[in-house]
């Protein structure tokens, strides 16, 4: 996994979500979450890793369903009603329906980003996806500089309660700490501008790539796979007749 | 050949000209500069810089060094194989996917170099690239490039206040004048000799002559100020320094010192009530705690104002208001002093620290010395009875040092307490009453 290009991981990834927010039904959400699942089974991820970094996603996704739930598109019978909440037939599918589809798009987009190092994302978005290597590398330079924000952050905090104005107006303190890591994260920026300047960064020589972004076939496996889930899980609603596309009636 | 000249003489735009990153709108130029005939570019030249966190470029050590040479267009095995041979110049011995963030300061200055040189330039610009090391980086730096410059070939143009570090290794020394031009310039010997008493005094490290050391009244009865027992430190719930026991008397100084990364400014937040210690305890004395209770941690931040001043080592972290006077009203307001209490310290504070002209100035506008003093002077503002400096004397010039330690040597006569962390050895030598080494 963690030999395949980056651009494929993405791109994959995308092809499947755009697949998956097409059409708003159970049928179609399932069937990708299931092929999807059978692929994992092939991958050999750890199980901790696997339900660690994916837990964002199980908790957002009945999260959302709960929303939808309450707050969704009335249809049927009516179970549940408080204020504007009204939970009904049609709102339980559309929940149902809607976790089901978080999670078929959020799972395979984490475990497709687990293995993601960006420097080789940076390589192959400007060898492979040819997007503008100055714009890539800057945001590469600049994605180094989050953990010195941490830190300055951390200090920040620590100070404010040596000056003394730690005890009240919480709100007040956060907007001044937060100008101040403003200021300092120009500063840090422009130094770090001035290296990559003095490095020849910018300057007008056809630039060079000292690793290679390799692509090949199976890049575009990875890719196909992902389209391929997507256009049967549409198909499948099509032949069930549950699609719904989402403009529209 | 080593630069000097009073800060603001323009030393390191100079070097920023001649590495050719001087934006066209960048103030104002006259007359021509030249690298080999033509006008400066990046590639002929090679710059670093004082700061080692902010000049790293990439995750790895080996795409850190190639960056240069893609940007020049080298091909990718020309590429490596310069890459190798400047990690070998510089003495890096790490493997090319280690994490550059996990390097220490001295061999992240030398990953700096060695990209510089993986550029296989003429001319190496050096901005005070050892100011923000400890002892054992100043050397690591300074022997990576003299060894560079023998390998190369190249011309080395270096910008440092401490003289000793190059003294033995460079040619020529050129003096420049703040407003334009060149004082001095020749040979070590004759231009320190002629000119080292007048450089002294601007604030350059001139060995023969070294800054004004107060004299010290020693105090007989020391107080207990804080205590630790059986400390244990750390960021998070990881102790990085364990089993700590020291006193913190009031009228004496207590020096911190050790290596990068031993958990030096650790534990003087920890001291300072800003850290929970991880394990043990830090217990104030009976007289600086009154009553709020025998653990800094658990006082109130305006608690902390009259038992417990913090310095920080950077400046900056700590600046809260829109000018300096502001800034320096921030804590006896805190306190529920009155107006004419807090003019009045306000005032003293500005002009006891040089800093009544910049009274209405933004602190972050200020220069390294100034918002040094000015730090300092934010602490002072609530007479705290402990004052723990995290490296008070970082990057500072002789005269600003000089002025600090008098200061803290004022202060500790007094019946002040004074904690630093420092690996400044002139500073342990001229201050401490005790010294806590880490390892």
């Amino acid at each position: 996994m963690t030999t395949v290009n980056p651009v494929a991981k993405l791109a994959a990834a995308l092809l499947l979500a755009i697949c998956l927010v097409l059409t708003i039904d159970w049928v179609s959400a399932t069937v990708a979450l299931a092929l999807e699942f059978v692929v994992f089974a092939f991958i050999r991820m750890k199980a901790r890793v696997f339900w660690l970094r994916t837990l964002p996603v199980w908790i957002a996704a009945p999260l959302t369903g709960v929303t939808i739930a309450l707050y969704g598109q009335t249809d049927g019978a009516i179970y549940f009603e408080f204020a504007l909440a009204r939970v009904s037939d049609g709102s339980i599918t559309l929940a149902i329906a809607t976790v089901l589809r978080v999670l078929a798009i959020g799972l395979p987009a984490v475990v497709l980003f687990v293995s993601i190092d960006p420097t080789d994302l940076a390589d192959g978005l400007a060898q492979r996806a040819k997007l503008p290597a100055r714009f890539v590398l800057g945001a590469l330079a600049g994605m180094r500089l989050v953990p010195l924000f941490m830190e300055d952050w951390r200090s920040l905090e620590l100070a404010r309660r040596a000056r003394g104005v730690a005890d009240t107006g919480r709100i007040r303190r956060i907007a001044g700490q937060a100008f101040a890591l403003f200021v300092l994260s120009i500063r840090r920026g422009s130094a770090l501008a001035t290296a990559m300047e003095a490095r020849g960064f910018g300057a007008p020589a056809q630039r060079t790539w000292a690793r290679e972004s390799p692509w090949g076939s199976r890049e575009w496996l990875v890719m196909a796979a992902g389209l391929s889930i997507g256009l049967v899980a549409i198909a499948a609603a099509v032949l069930s007749g549950r699609w719904n596309f989402i403009v529209g009636p | 050949m080593l630069l000097l000249g009073q800060s603001g003489a323009g030393k390191s735009t100079l070097l920023q000209a001649l590495a050719g990153v001087l934006a066209d709108d960048e103030g104002e130029r006259e007359g021509t500069m030249l690298v080999d005939g033509r006008p400066p570019a990046p590639g002929r030249a090679g710059l670093v810089l004082q700061d080692p966190d902010s000049q790293l470029i990439l995750a790895r050590v080996g795409d850190d060094v190639a960056f240069g040479c893609e940007n020049l267009g080298v091909q990718r095995d020309e590429t490596w194989r310069r890459v190798h041979e400047a990690l070998d110049a510089v003495g890096l011995d790490v493997a090319l996917d280690r994490s550059t963030s996990a390097l220490s300061g001295g061999q992240k200055q030398r990953l700096a170099l060695a990209g510089v040189i993986a550029m296989q330039p003429g001319l190496i610009l050096l901005d005070e690239p050892t100011a923000n090391l400890d002892p054992q980086g100043v050397t690591e730096v300074r022997d990576a490039v003299v060894r560079v410059a023998q390998l190369t070939g190249a011309t080395l143009i270096v910008i440092e206040h401490r003289v000793a570090v190059w003294q033995g290794v460079v040619d020529r020394v050129v003096v420049l004048e703040t407003g334009g031009g060149a004082i001095a310039d020749g040979d070590p010997g004759s231009v320190l000799g002629a000119r080292g008493a007048e450089l002294a005094a601007g604030g350059v490290w001139v060995a023969g002559h070294p800054p004004a050391r107060p004299a010290r009244r020693h105090r007989a009865a020391e107080q207990l100020m804080l205590e630790t027992r059986e400390l244990s430190v750390g960021r998070s719930r990881m102790a990085v320094q364990e089993g700590i026991d020291l006193r913190v008397c009031g009228g004496a100084t207590l020096a911190i010192t050790g290596p990068n990364g031993a958990g030096k400014s650790t534990l003087g937040l920890t001291l300072a009530g800003l850290l929970p210690p991880v394990g043990g305890e830090v217990v104030a004395g009976a007289e600086l705690a009154g009553d709020a209770g025998p653990h800094p941690i658990k006082w109130r931040s305006r608690q902390l104002l009259t038992r417990i001043g913090t310095v920080f080592q950077q400046p900056e972290h700590q600046f809260i208001a829109a000018t300096v006077r502001a800034e320096l009203e921030v804590g006896p307001k805190a306190l529920g002093l009155s107006d004419s209490e807090t003019r009045t310290r306000v005032s003293e504070l500005l002009d006891r620290l040089r800093l009544a002209s910049l009274a209405e100035a933004n602190p972050f506008t200020l220069s390294g010395g100034e918002k040094r003093r000015l730090s300092v002077a934010t602490a002072l503002a609530t007479r705290p009875r402990v004052l723990v400096l995290d490296e008070p004397t970082f990057g500072q010039d002789s005269r600003t040092w000089s002025e600090l330690v008098a200061l803290l040597a004022g202060l500790v006569d007094d019946g002040t307490a004074v904690v630093t962390i420092t690996h400044d050895l002139d500073l342990v030598d001229a201050l401490a009453d005790a010294t806590v080494t880490l390892s």
